[in-house]
């Protein structure tokens, strides 16, 4: 069974279709990139299946359930986490703080037990905690653990937000453009990162992505696509020399 | 073996002191009877100032409409303790217990639709069902005559005092920071910087919205029933939107998601209030509002973030939250 | 079903509402262009009604007179407002402005009501002009109501053609959007903000004396609860847009003079911020308010 089927999604915003007949199949373990030009939709299919808002047609499955018409917070329960375009951190918050309410889903305590201080609040919190500073290890952020999000430069924001989408133990990682505003050295780094993450967690990846370096060098499989739908699929090396990807990228005439 | 760890040591020691000293200063005169009520209100406004931070300040939920469910309180608890044939601490407990109740149940109704509106609009419902409860408690009497509608309501034993009073405050103070310093607290600071964030990182925000509202509300509840208990006249106008207000007065100037903040304006808001009666005299009296308005007006420009902003004591800072998480300076 | 008497309600709906949407319209002005709740508002249309008393007891101006006086006034007073207690937190976050503006209101109020400002006695303000009434059919309209429909209506027409027509208008627009645009195409941001200042408490002030007129008693309280029911139909109708607030302003005056009159004086308020909450719940941005589904 694949882990992700994503059949006939579609989705309009008073009449204008931004995305239209979206499918995609996931198999466990794939790393796979969303490429096209700006405005091609890519994001609107991120908030769909993690269930931003409910699509006009199609559905969403995952590993066979439907996920069609649920809320995020159910989406992400049922093990799919994703980063955002344009860093939603809980800026006021400590670093630690972060990743910790992201490992809400698997806080086994209620409020009771918080307002009375619990022995079962006190295991989880420790439990909690260990794992939240091992998440921050993972990216390099362990000394910053109790610094304020917001004081964090720009490429640890980025990477407390994986760090802070790795706590929800999820299954499939949905990264929104992780790599934008990134030197090539930087991109480099997180193609590494993704690959260690991806290994240690046994993670599906999908990737949106503009930095062709991180696309060929770490996606097995990449989906193109334009104006809301898909325009080509394929291996990346196909993917480059394909003349309608060509043309969707760099216009009419560019491709002789 | 629950609970006992060395900053919730340290924080009872610290109330146990405070109570001792209060205690010596009304013994030898120091404090003197006018300003033993003053200090009781200060406490009371403080539970229910601690009520809306936790709605507002460390959940994000702008509510301007907290006075309605401190009114509830002080009536139900009131009412009940008047109607119980036997008066004495289990009636004063059992009444406590009513008016919170009473409050936290209202909340919960009220909070399962309006609390999906954005800032603003949730702020017009929220005022907009403050008015209504006052209206309501204006016209109580209609209903039950002992409530007295616009006339007031008087009759309720005072069976609260400063012991009553500190200890709830004390508790007050426990729960509020049990609850910021746990999973639910940062559900509820997530919720507040970013909601969508927070319910794709696994929060149901919905839940925990309405769980720091009926808790905050419930707070303002217990306020209520103790003020129902210490002051013994009580009026519809004295929980009317600018009671609200002052709520919201004494949480924005100590600092939105500062339990310390809540608790040091919550008494400088009340000794200065009273203290420029004093100090103004009889012939200046009528500047009072005046200065007290230029004073918030100061205060808030000079003082955008409120006296502590978003720190807390290192008292009220439990473990796991230690190393690194800043104390506000000089305490 | 006594329809004289429904009838002479609708149009004291009618008059009541249309001196709220010239409260209405100051809120909704102010909260578009600096996203600010100006609490102090309602007491600014305390101030039109109390110059405007004193300019034509006190001072032996004609009513027209006392009226531009009044709005001269309210509009400094507004423009002096904003420099000092808002200007400051344009930028902080919002609920700090909003103190500041509860400060605001909190000191016009008890300032004017020391003994050598208005006093804290209430004054009566005397009609300037003899009651007439009219008669349409079997319903009567007196020439008060009359005035107060025309005045509002005249204020409306001007605004929207200051507003769509004029170049202040246009700049008021672009700085509704965002304050750096509006600055990168070279719009006088400090000046707009205070021009709209301005216009909206001059209307205030124009507000406070039909008020007075049709209500002639006047303490220096009288601006909280209109002001806050005014802001109430300005977020019902939806906040921030001009025709919404007319549009609430005019609802709510009918809720409430409806109210009064079928069901109980007493719970009208009750009745009208009730129905504000229904309407909220099922048009969570106001009735002509767009929810803009926040970009992910």
């Amino acid at each position: 069974m694949p882990l992700l089927e994503v059949k006939g999604l579609s989705k309009s915003f008073r009449g204008l279709v931004a995305v239209r007949d979206f499918n995609l199949t996931l198999e466990d373990g794939e790393i796979v990139g969303l490429i096209g030009p700006n405005g091609a939709g890519k994001t609107t299919v991120f908030n769909l299946i993690t269930g931003h808002f409910p699509p006009t047609a199609g559905e969403v499955v995952f590993r066979g359930r439907r996920l069609t018409g649920l809320r995020p917070h159910q989406v992400a329960r049922a093990g799919i986490a994703r980063t955002f375009q344009n860093i939603r951190l809980f800026k006021e918050n400590t670093v630690l703080d972060n990743v910790r309410a992201a490992c809400h889903t698997s806080i086994r305590y209620g409020v009771l037990d918080a307002l009375l201080r619990t022995p079962r609040f006190r295991a989880e919190e420790e439990r909690v905690t260990e794992q939240a500073l091992g998440l921050l290890e993972l990216v390099g952020l362990h000394d910053r653990a109790w610094d304020r999000a917001a004081s964090l430069p720009y490429g640890d924001q980025r990477r407390l937000e994986m760090a802070r989408a790795l706590a929800l133990v999820p299954t499939l990682l949905l990264l929104d453009e992780p790599a934008a505003g990134m030197n090539p050295a930087e991109v480099r780094q997180l193609v590494e990162l993704i690959r260690k993450v991806k290994e240690r967690f046994s993670l599906t990846v999908l990737v949106i992505e503009h930095q062709m370096g991180l696309v060929m060098n770490l996606c097995e499989r990449v989906v193109v696509m334009d104006f809301g739908e898909v325009i080509a699929a394929g291996k990346p090396a196909e993917i480059r020399r394909d003349p309608r990807v060509l043309t969707a990228y760099l216009g009419k005439g560019a491709v002789a | 073996m629950r609970g006992f760890d060395r900053p919730t040591l340290a924080l009872c020691a610290c109330a146990a002191a405070v109570y001792i000293l209060v205690l010596l200063a009304t013994v030898t005169g120091l404090l003197n009877p006018y300003w033993q009520r003053v200090l009781d209100q200060a406490l009371i406004m403080g539970i229910g100032a601690l009520g809306l931070n936790l709605i507002y300040g460390f959940a994000g939920q702008f509510s301007i409409g907290h006075a309605a469910f401190y009114g509830i309180g002080a009536y139900t608890a009131g009412l009940t303790s008047k109607l119980l044939p036997v008066a004495g601490i289990p009636t004063f407990l059992l009444a406590l217990v009513a008016g919170t109740a009473a409050a936290a149940l209202v909340a919960f109704l009220i909070g399962l639709p309006v609390l999906r509106l954005k800032s603003d609009y949730l702020g017009i419902a929220t005022l907009g069902f403050g008015i209504m409860v006052k209206v309501a408690l204006d016209n109580s009497n209609r209903l039950i005559p002992e409530m007295g509608g616009a006339t007031g309501m008087t009759g309720v034993p005072q069976t609260a005092n400063f012991g009553w009073i500190f200890l709830f405050a004390f508790l007050a103070i426990l729960v509020c920071r049990n609850f910021v310093f746990s999973g639910v607290g940062r559900a509820c600071m997530a919720i507040r910087e970013d909601e969508i964030a927070a319910d794709t990182m696994g929060i149901n925000t919905t839940r925990y919205k309405l769980i720091a509202f009926t808790l905050g509300c419930a707070l303002a509840g217990l306020a209520g029933g103790l003020y129902a208990h210490r002051y013994p006249f009580l009026h519809p106008s004295i929980f009317d939107f600018l009671a609200s207000f002052d709520f919201l007065i004494i949480v924005v100037l100590g600092g939105l998601g500062s339990l310390t903040g809540t608790i040091v304006t919550a008494l400088g808001w009340a000794f200065i209030l009273e203290g420029l009666r004093v100090v103004l005299g009889s012939s200046f009296v009528d500047w009072r509002g005046v200065i007290y308005a230029v004073i918030l007006i100061l205060v808030i420009l000079l003082r955008r973030q409120g006296l502590f902003g978003n720190r807390e004591a290192g008292l009220l800072v439990p473990a796991f939250y230690k190393g690194g998480k800043h104390a506000a300076a000089g305490g | 079903m006594d329809w004289n008497y429904f009838a002479g309600q609708v149009i004291n709906g009618l008059q009541l509402g249309l001196v709220y949407a010239l409260i209405a319209l100051g809120y909704t002005m102010v909260y578009g262009i600096v996203k600010l709740i100006n609490f102090a508002h309602g007491d600014v249309f305390m101030v039109g009604a109390f110059i405007g008393y004193f300019g034509f007891v006190h001072w032996g101006l004609p009513w027209p007179l006392a009226v531009l006086v009044s709005m001269a006034v309210c509009a400094l007073l507004g423009v002096t407002i904003e420099r000092v207690a808002y200007r400051p937190l344009r930028y902080a976050p919002r609920i700090v402005a909003l103190i500041s503006a509860i400060g605001v209101s909190f000191f016009l109020e008890y300032f004017c009501s020391l003994s050598f400002v208005f006093g804290a006695d209430y004054r009566i303000v005397p009609r300037p002009m003899e009651d007439v009434v009219w008669r349409l059919g079997s319903v009567s309209v007196t020439n008060v109501q009359v005035l107060i429909m025309v005045v509002v209506m005249a204020m409306l027409v001007l605004l929207q053609w200051l507003v769509y027509r004029t170049r202040i208008g246009a700049a008021m627009r672009t700085v509704s959007y965002d304050h750096d645009t509006a600055r990168l195409m070279g719009v006088d941001v400090d000046r707009t903000i205070s021009i709209t200042f301005a216009i909206g408490s001059a209307l205030a002030a124009v507000g406070g004396i039909l008020y007075s007129i049709a209500y002639p008693q006047i303490d220096t309280f009288m601006g909280v609860i209109p002001g806050l029911k005014a802001f109430t139909a300005a977020v019902l109708g939806g906040i921030g847009l001009i025709p919404g607030a007319v549009l609430g302003a005019l609802i709510m005056g009918q809720v409430e003079v409806m109210t009064a009159a079928y069901i109980s004086s007493q719970m009208r308020d009750a009745v009208a911020f009730a129905i504000l909450i229904l309407v909220l719940l099922v048009r969570p941005s106001g009735i002509l308010g767009r929810t803009e589904p926040e970009k992910v």
